[in-house]
């Protein structure tokens, strides 16, 4: 795991969501490890959406700072998130894709699971601001 | 008694929050909710930074803040007794919340469409005019979570009925 990847993972409020990643040669899954505090309605049980959608911008953040080498942690501009089915009381993983990645702006889209990776419990896509290391710096 | 939709959410109004741990955990408090509205704060916490060299609070904080203003006013906007589930968010994240600043998410129903509810949001760290972020959400009545909400109600009105009868007895 790089500096910048374990920079993200020690920060306060992702080390409090307790977030791990995984990382495989170019591949990295984000793993949200299930807690209680995570639930947002306790009747049904479901897992709070904030707190999917949060998960899934820390995994953006990782798979941006995985694979290229940035000055600053990546700021978000605009996400949406498409809730596909009730978040389960069980840990939650997620994969980013960089759909492109320009000098200061990257477009990416995440995939979170549960059960089965062909059955996402929610995506994202969103921009995010980044600020790359130019070469010779 | 009176059965007005704003009395419906003044009954429930205690649950709506703090009903949900994740809400609990962030420190958020319901501020108000009527009709087709609500307000709702996150405070400023230190284990909600999200880049320790600002001190800039996580964008993930005023996600689930938003998504829960939004989902509150959506359950508000629906009649107060239709739990509800987030189809999607939107969110547009305007600047950095002013690090040491509670966020504050004001969220109104736009329409009800059958079991749908359209919403849009802003976050804001003092100045309504000067927003943190804004969303736009939509959320729908399921059949997790209308099953839910009757549980919910069960449970409120055994509690009321408790109450009652115990009042009546001192």
């Amino acid at each position: 795991m790089n500096e910048r990847l374990h920079k993200l993972q020690s920060s306060p409020y992702v080390s409090r969501m307790g977030v791990r990643f995984d990382d495989h040669g170019d591949e990295l899954t984000a793993i949200l490890p299930y807690d209680e505090w995570l639930i947002g309605n306790p009747l049904i049980p479901a897992l709070h959406g904030g707190a999917i959608g949060a998960f899934m911008e820390i995994t953006a953040s990782a798979g941006l700072l995985a694979f290229t080498e940035l000055a600053a942690l990546p700021k978000p501009i605009d996400v949406a998130v498409d809730y596909l089915r009730p978040g389960k009381p069980q840990d939650v993983y997620a994969r980013a894709s960089i759909t492109r990645q320009g000098s200061r702006v990257a477009n990416v889209r995440v995939d979170a699971w549960q059960e089965r990776r062909a059955s996402p419990i929610a995506s994202l896509h969103g921009h995010f601001l980044i600020k790359p290391i130019k070469s010779g710096d | 008694m009176s059965d007005t939709l704003q009395d419906k959410l003044d009954t429930l109004a205690g649950l709506l929050v703090d009903g949900s741990p994740h809400a609990v955990a962030l420190g958020m408090k319901l501020v108000r909710v009527s009709p087709g509205e609500a307000v709702i704060r996150a405070p400023y916490q230190a284990e909600s930074i999200g880049d320790p060299e600002t001190g800039v609070m996580h964008g993930g904080v005023v996600t689930a803040l938003l998504d829960h203003a939004c989902g509150t006013a959506a359950f508000a906007g629906l009649g107060g007794d239709q739990a509800v589930a987030t189809l999607d968010l939107r969110l547009d994240y305007m600047r950095p919340a002013k690090p040491g600043c509670d966020v504050i998410a004001e969220a109104r129903t736009i329409k009800v469409s059958g079991l749908i509810a359209f919403v849009s949001a802003i976050a804001h760290d003092g100045d309504q005019n000067d927003p943190v972020a804004t969303a736009h959400a939509a959320f729908m009545v399921t059949k997790a979570s209308q099953a839910a909400a009757e549980r919910a109600r069960a449970e409120v009105e055994q509690h009321m009925a408790s109450e009652k009868a115990g009042g009546a007895a001192s």
